[in-house]
């Protein structure tokens, strides 16, 4: 690619709100159900029915615009998004144009060299999902199944801000944290939970006026987001400089051959005529409402990470892995919670932790060792009773499901930390006086051979003796 | 018995004069006898046996509001396992899979469905010529239409083919019907009656009312069709109120407005009639005084953008796909939704689709839709205005008496000019009544009343005892069989 041109991304992202029922209707919402089986009256459009909001879709979608600093719209009305197609029973789509409910905003994101920058956020809007049109099994006709069609989404609209594909998952990864942090989605994208629509152009560096974009619709994971657009990048390119234009368009993204492909024109698109929704009237949303609904957020995910580095006293490093879902996050503070040892528990559950879970591919609501269980191992780090080798044993132990109670394992398998003189002295006392050659080494002074008396008591003890006060001890007695 | 008035039925009923059977069984003859009025669509086909049942829970003494009253349903109202057309040959295979909120209400008050009425297509006309299923009839005279859209309501209710009926009005659509038949119906508040399961014309305007002989039936229907209702966002939470305690109040004091608009340029006889009811109201009491609603011309260019551009999204659901007429052999998807389409509206639906996707289409929505719901501001805000020194405007309810079929077939303006008193309460909400008041040539005219938010009952008030003064009500047209 030359290096002469910029690179403009804005990402339009699809959440769906995690409501039990429809945004419109009461049919459940939930995913993966035989086709149409979701599909009521009011989802099959049928004529003479009417819609009524699922109020529950308001807190969510006011969380997410606290959560980005927006203004949140005092009065919240729908309108009307005319347009045919099969999988849109009414013949248009209820969303929000004039009134959007979330106004404005911005979210920090982490560039690869660390340094953070902030993306603005043009608006978040409430609508309606369409149904799935499927075109295999139907024998050159298409299934139409109406499940999702209602499903309540929140789509986030963000400004041109972003200027490489790295940048735009980034952004689109911190949207996602923060709506299953806020509960505001499940965040499940391959359920469709979270779709992005990336408009991609390109500009000469240092030219005001943006080019010609494409947006390339319905990318539903992070890694096919990157792909998407850096094929477009890389195809906006090549038109550019062989002296071609960028044609307006609206592109899919092929997966399988990792590249996108026109859809339909935007020159010959419908107009939408939007107008106001008659069937609902507008919702004022008070300030008690903004305030009870803030009152219920959790610490959010770019506060959780100031706060494990500044007040914990976590890496940078450690505080953004720690923060980086709220289901990881709460395990930590449960875990620190009991044993009161920040930096400890950031190593397990960074380490065997995650390491386990990844390894395992275990969500960390499923982990096999509790945030309870983590803590009381620490803990017996802390006072001793075991050594930090051994700890490690006990946590397989419990990751294995061999026990579900770290103190039990410990005793009945008799694990406990051989620490105290009275025990360790006659033991290291023996191995000095069995080998007279290395001590004589040791005396003379080459302090190497420590290494040699400390493995062989804790031979003897299985690794069960306190590390720190074997090697005290064998120094006192060499030195003696 | 068919002479007698609902109210005057259940009386009947009651005292066992004759059994909801009987009853029920005379209005079905009639209806056979008079099928060329074209007022009904279908008949119910277990009328008879609810008509038995209905009966038999009198005699075991339930006792609720309008138990064995056979009513007729505008062919909007969808109904459980009904047919449910809208007049429309989009819809003339549609047996709706539940019940509009309305139907179930009657139901429920123990009234009997006798079957569905003809009506201008999906609503849109004031003559019932648009429907499907052919013009409707006026029972009055035979080459004059009933009016519209709810034409095979008012007609039914005029030809004494059910006690009472249902109808919708979104521009006058209960009103002018009831006036062209000689029968009394009222369009209550916007949000007064649910709109769940009521075929979507133009949903801002839409409301439903009950036609009858007399105001008294009205108020009955009323207080049983009326409510908030969960299913409709817009209905309306404010108290129903039981309209028949309010019907014997005294007239003295009433302040009624006559609009200085609406009786400049009046047609001479229309002119008699609203004077011979003046002096009715009169001498019961009421107060006149002229007032000015000076936005009220503008009322039906504004009705026709807001209208068809309402319209124009709630048809689109009948698009060929999921239920509804679908053409023959759809080359495409596009073939599909235009010939679908275009094979089963009738001319008059496509003329408002088509005017309403202009006026909200991309550089043209400032220009109308939004100037239309600016002077929609303006006429509600006229009458607020005028509310605030009367009870109630009187005026004409239409310009003339019921014209010949056929007579504003080519010009659709000159019909749209049908509703010039009755479309203003619509784009206001405000609720408005047309009572029978005289005749013109042999047919029926009739008065309108427009009242304030939620007021149905002075409207109500006012025609019963301009009833029991005058007896334009109780003239029944003489059918030929």
């Amino acid at each position: 690619m030359s290096g002469e041109w910029e690179v403009v991304i804005g990402l339009e992202i699809h959440v769906q709100l995690s409501t039990i029922s429809k945004i419109f209707s009461g049919s459940s919402a939930t995913f993966g159900a035989e086709p149409n089986t979701q599909a009521s009256a009011l989802d099959l459009a049928l004529p003479g029915v009417l819609p009524v909001v699922n109020e529950a879709i308001y807190p969510k979608a006011i969380a997410f615009g606290l959560g980005i600093g927006a203004n949140i719209g005092a009065r919240s009305c729908f309108d009307r998004k005319n347009y045919f197609y099969p999988d849109l029973p009414k013949g248009y789509q209820i969303t929000q144009m004039d009134e959007p409910i979330v106004l404005g905003g911005e979210v920090e994101i982490t560039l690869a060299d660390g340094t953070a920058k902030t993306i603005r956020v043009t608006r978040a809007h409430l609508e309606e999902d369409a149904g799935k049109s499927l075109h295999e099994d139907f024998h050159g006709m298409t299934g139409i199944d109406l499940n999702r069609a209602g499903t309540p989404l929140l789509e986030i609209v963000s400004e041109p801000d972003m200027r490489s594909a790295e940048e735009a998952v980034s952004y689109a990864k911190t949207i996602h944290q923060l709506v299953t942090y806020l509960s505001v989605s499940d965040g499940d994208m391959s359920q469709g939970s979270l779709r992005c629509d990336a408009n991609v152009s390109l500009r000469k560096k240092g030219a005001d006026a943006y080019g010609t974009r494409t947006e390339t619709k319905n990318v539903n994971s992070f890694r096919f987001l990157e792909a998407a657009i850096k094929y477009e990048v890389v195809r906006q390119t090549e038109v550019l400089e062989s002296g071609g234009k960028i044609t307006q368009e609206t592109r899919l993204y092929d997966p399988d051959k990792d590249e996108t492909r026109p859809m339909r024109s935007k020159e010959t698109a419908t107009d939408y005529r939007y107008f106001p929704e008659p069937d609902l009237l507008p919702v004022i949303i008070d300030d008690a409402f903004i305030a009870k609904v803030r009152d219920s957020m959790p610490e959010l995910p770019a506060q959780k990470r100031a706060r494990f580095h500044t007040e914990m006293g976590l890496t940078d490093e450690d505080s953004r892995v720690l923060s980086s879902e709220l289901g990881l996050a709460t395990y930590f503070e449960d875990c620190v919670n009991i044993c009161s040892d920040p930096i400890m528990a950031a190593n397990w559950v960074k380490g065997d932790l995650l390491g386990g879970l990844n390894r395992d591919n275990i969500e960390i609501s499923d982990s096999p060792v509790t945030a309870q269980a983590m803590a009381a191992i620490i803990v017996r780090i802390q006072d001793g009773t075991i050594s930090g080798k051994i700890a490690k044993n006990v946590f397989n132990a419990v990751w294995e499901g061999k026990t579900d109670s770290v103190d039990d394992y410990i005793q009945s398998e008799g694990l406990v930390q051989v620490s105290g003189s009275h025990e360790l002295e006659p033991i290291v006392d023996r191995i000095i006086a069995n080998n007279p050659k290395q001590a004589e080494q040791f005396r003379s002074g080459k302090t190497k051979v420590l290494g040699f008396f400390v493995g062989q008591v804790m031979k003897e003890t299985a690794g069960k003796a306190n590390p720190k006060q074997v090697n005290d001890l064998i120094i006192s007695k060499l030195n003696d | 018995m068919i002479n007698r008035s609902l109210s005057q039925q259940l009386d009947d009923l009651s005292k066992g004069e004759y059994s909801s059977v009987e009853l029920t069984q005379t209005y079905l003859d009639r209806i056979e006898n008079h099928q060329s009025l074209n007022a009904y669509v279908s008949i119910s086909k277990d009328v008879l046996e609810k008509a038995r049942q209905a009966d038999q829970l009198r005699a075991a003494g339930e006792r609720k509001p309008l138990l064995g009253i056979p009513l007729a349903h505008k062919d909007i109202f969808c109904e459980a396992g009904v047919r449910t057309t809208a007049g429309s040959k989009m819809l003339d295979n549609f047996i709706s899979p539940y019940d509009s909120t309305v139907v179930s209400l009657l139901r429920n008050a123990g009234a009997l469905s006798l079957g569905k009425t003809n009506m201008d297509e999906f609503a849109m006309g004031s003559s019932n010529e648009s429907s499907y299923f052919g013009a409707v009839k006026n029972p009055w005279q035979v080459d004059r239409v009933p009016g519209g859209s709810s034409g095979g309501s008012a007609a039914a209710v005029a030809a004494r083919l059910c006690a009472a009926a249902t109808g919708t009005d979104t521009g006058g659509s209960i009103r002018q019907p009831a006036a062209f038949c000689g029968i009394t119906g009222i369009k209550p508040t916007y949000g007064r009656v649910s709109r769940w399961g009521m075929i979507a014309y133009a949903s801002s305007l839409d409301q439903a009312g009950p036609l009858a002989t007399t105001a008294e039936d009205c108020a009955l229907l009323l207080s049983a069709m009326a409510g908030a209702d969960e299913k409709d966002s817009t209905s309306s939470a404010v108290q129903v109120e039981d309209y028949s305690k309010f019907l014997s109040q005294d007239l003295k004091g009433k302040k009624i407005g006559l609009c200085v608009e609406y009786m400049e340029g009046l047609d001479p006889e229309m002119s008699r009639v609203i004077e011979e009811a003046i002096e009715v109201l009169s001498k019961l009491g009421a107060e006149f005084m002229d007032i000015s609603l000076p936005t009220s011309p503008l009322a039906i260019p504004a009705y026709y953008i807001i209208a068809p551009a309402e319209c124009s999204a709630n048809l689109s659901r009948y698009d060929g796909v999921r239920f509804g007429y679908r053409c023959e052999n759809p080359e495409n998807l596009e073939d599909l939704y235009k010939r679908s389409r275009s094979e089963s509206f009738g001319q008059e639906v496509k003329n408002r689709i088509m005017v309403g996707a202009f006026a909200l289409s991309a550089g043209y929505y400032d220009a109308y839709y939004k100037k239309a719901q600016q002077i929609r501001r303006l006429i509600k805000n006229d009458f607020l205005e005028a509310f605030k020194s009367v009870d109630a405007i009187l005026g004409p309810t239409t310009p003339g008496p019921a014209f010949k079929i056929g007579a504003n077939a080519d010009e659709p303006q000159a019909m749209y000019l049908q509703d010039i008193y009755t479309i203003s309460a619509n784009l206001a909400g405000l609720p408005a009544i047309s009572l029978p008041a005289g005749f013109i040539e042999d047919l029926p005219a009739g008065i309108q009343l427009i009242g304030n938010y939620f007021d149905e009952a002075t409207l109500l008030n006012l025609g019963h005892q301009f009833q029991a003064q005058t007896d334009w009500h109780k003239k029944a047209p003489e059918l030929s069989t």
